[in-house]
């Protein structure tokens, strides 16, 4: 028995190892031939944000220089100063800052206090209010634009902050869709037990859900956070005073009527995207996530 | 905030557990309901009003029955361009999106090498803000002198027009749009790492090629991707609006090619101050939109697989 099984073993090692072989090189001409196809996607996916790298350190005679520069030759880093000098930079960031902060901060209070109600309070009309919240998700922001902007004009709040703070402050539906779905992942009998327990529901809230969503919570803040940083349309529409722009709007600011500065204005867009960039560096595995968490289970 | 709930649970002896639930509920939703209340369910009845109106957001809005509906149909050449230009983006440029999210995550899927490396390269674009990849891209795409004329002039021709002419403006904004599909491609990319191994092995018994594998189950079980992708694809471009907005100054030059709906829309709102016009635009775009999801919606019986059976 044990003989046999011996002398079996060498030809199918060799047959397996033959097999490997023809498999690894298979493999290799496989991968080798991805590679080849996602080399130059990934080229042309880096081009925007390589030639204004690369823009930005130029001098003003190479910016159509032929054949194209990619280097430049003296690297031009006054470029950077001369940008946060040419409009006032430093104003816009603190503006910019100062919104994007507010409003995450608003954003994550009042979106996580309702998901706890959605997802880890029983009461009759939680399905409903769930319902309408996915349903807002499908409605253009066109719709409500004009009114809101009324509404805001009524109170006074046109040419201000608020309209782009105050809102927030009422949740955010993707956001709360978000942290229902993460919420309802948490076993119902912590809840049950610390109510037993005589714990209310916000010491529920506060010392058991939120310190276990801090991936989600994270998440969320990052999302508002880019987004409010990268927001174009509502500062379009209701900052007019120069003093009041954040810099998706000042960046304009680098054309005057003798055509763009690009030098400048390519170091300008370097210095808004990069916080970004950085941020989704640090916190690449809570992005995947929260990208995966919105489009999976949904 | 603090004080309230306390307060509310402070009887919690004399309620039943279901009305206290109840409280508690309701309370812990307030911020969003007055939200829902405030900044969309009294918006959305709103602009139903004024786009029966006429309105100028100053003067009180002034009855004109189905006025502004009649007139987009019947009188308006800019309502006409832009659905035309929305729909063409629609049409080209989502199912261009699909392929290259779907096609760059099954490579990325292949246990290279870098892939982390790759998707984050991939992803990059959809990082950077609006305005400066707007910016960027019309350095890029300047006729003639641009980087983009590179390979052109080294074949020794002349390049597209890009963004200056009318036959090339369109096919340039959905050329452009695929630089941001980073999102879709993580999405893809998760949903390739979701499907069960063992799908394939038996696929393998079957003695399945990879056409067919990929036919038979890498497509199916990704159908709810694709799904979620049109979905929110259809409804993202129905909503184009910073990028051609900042790329051509919201004029629709050239010949109104770049006028999108939301363009438009906006223009009539802030720039032509006719408020109702701009609100009879937006109910419209609401139930069109509302319509194409529910196709969508009820098509996927027919096309999307959901691994846990029927429904």
């Amino acid at each position: 028995m044990a003989v046999e099984t011996q002398q079996a073993r060498p030809t199918i090692s060799q047959n397996s190892s033959r097999r490997v072989t023809a498999k690894y090189l298979r493999g290799l001409t496989r991968s080798t031939l991805i590679h080849a196809s996602l080399v130059p996607a990934a080229f042309v996916f880096l081009l925007p944000f390589l030639w204004m790298i690369s823009t930005s350190l130029k001098p003003d005679t190479q910016f159509y220089a032929y054949p194209p520069v990619l280097i430049p030759n003296p690297l031009q880093w006054s470029n950077y100063p001369d940008a946060v000098t040419y409009i006032t930079f430093f104003l816009y960031l603190r503006n910019t800052l100062t919104i994007a902060v507010l409003a995450t901060i608003g954003v994550l209070i009042s979106s996580s206090l309702v998901s706890y109600s959605l997802a880890r309070i029983p009461w009759p009309g939680r399905n409903f209010l769930f319902i309408l919240t996915v349903a807002t998700l499908m409605l253009p922001f066109q719709v409500t634009m004009i009114p809101l902007f009324i509404v805001f004009k009524n109170l006074g709040w046109v040419n201000s902050w608020l309209p782009l703070i105050v809102p927030h402050w009422f949740g955010g539906a993707l956001y709360i869709f978000l942290l229902r779905q993460f919420f309802m992942t948490i076993p119902m009998e912590l809840s049950e037990a610390a109510r037993i327990d005589g714990a209310s529901e916000l010491k529920i809230y506060r010392s058991i859900i939120l310190p276990l969503s801090k991936p989600a919570l994270a998440t969320v803040a990052i999302f508002e956070f880019i987004a409010r940083w990268r927001d174009y349309i509502g500062p379009l529409i209701y900052l007019s005073d120069q003093e009041l722009y954040v810099l998706s709007l000042g960046i304009y600011e680098y054309q005057s009527q003798y055509g763009a500065e690009w030098g400048l204005l390519m170091a300008a867009s370097v210095l808004i995207t990069l916080p970004i960039i950085l941020l989704f560096f640090f916190l690449q595995k809570t992005f995947v996530q929260g990208i995966t968490l919105t489009g999976i289970k949904g | 905030m603090a004080t309230t709930l306390s307060a509310a649970t402070y009887p919690r002896r004399r309620l039943s557990q279901k009305t206290r639930h109840t409280i508690n509920g309701l309370l812990f939703a307030a911020p969003w309901i007055i939200g829902l209340l405030v900044f969309w369910i009294y918006p959305t009845l709103a602009s139903a009003f004024y786009s029966f109106t006429k309105y100028n957001g100053v003067m009180n809005p002034q009855w004109v029955g189905f006025g502004n509906y009649i007139k987009l149909f019947t009188e308006d050449e800019g309502f006409r361009a832009a659905i035309y230009n929305t729909v063409y983006f629609a049409v080209v440029s989502i199912p261009l999106a699909i392929i290259c999210a779907f096609g760059l995550a099954l490579m990325l899927n292949a246990k290279i090498r870098g892939q982390v490396i790759y998707r984050t390269i991939y992803f990059l674009p959809t990082l950077v803000p609006e305005v400066a990849l707007a910016l960027v891209w019309i350095f890029i795409f300047t006729p003639r002198i641009g980087l983009i004329e590179t390979p052109f002039r080294f074949l020794g021709i002349r390049g597209p027009c890009w963004l200056t002419c009318a036959q090339w403006a369109r096919p340039t904004l959905v050329l452009l749009a695929l630089w941001i599909i980073g999102q879709q491609i993580v999405l893809y990319l998760a949903g390739l790492q979701d499907v069960p191994q063992d799908l394939y092995d038996a696929a393998d018994v079957d003695g399945a090629n990879f056409l067919s594998k990929f036919r038979n189950v890498t497509v199916p079980i990704l159908t709810p991707v694709i799904f979620f992708h049109l979905v929110t694809s259809v409804i993202g471009a129905l909503n184009f609006f910073a990028i051609p907005y900042i790329m051509t100054g919201g004029t629709g030059f050239p010949a109104n090619t770049t006028l999108f709906y939301s363009i438009y829309l906006y223009k009539n709102a802030f720039h032509y101050l006719t408020m109702g016009y701009a609100s009879a635009m937006a109910w419209l775009l609401f139930l069109f939109t509302l319509t194409v999801t529910l196709i969508i919606f009820r098509s996927a019986r027919l096309w999307v697989f959901y691994a846990g059976g029927e429904e």
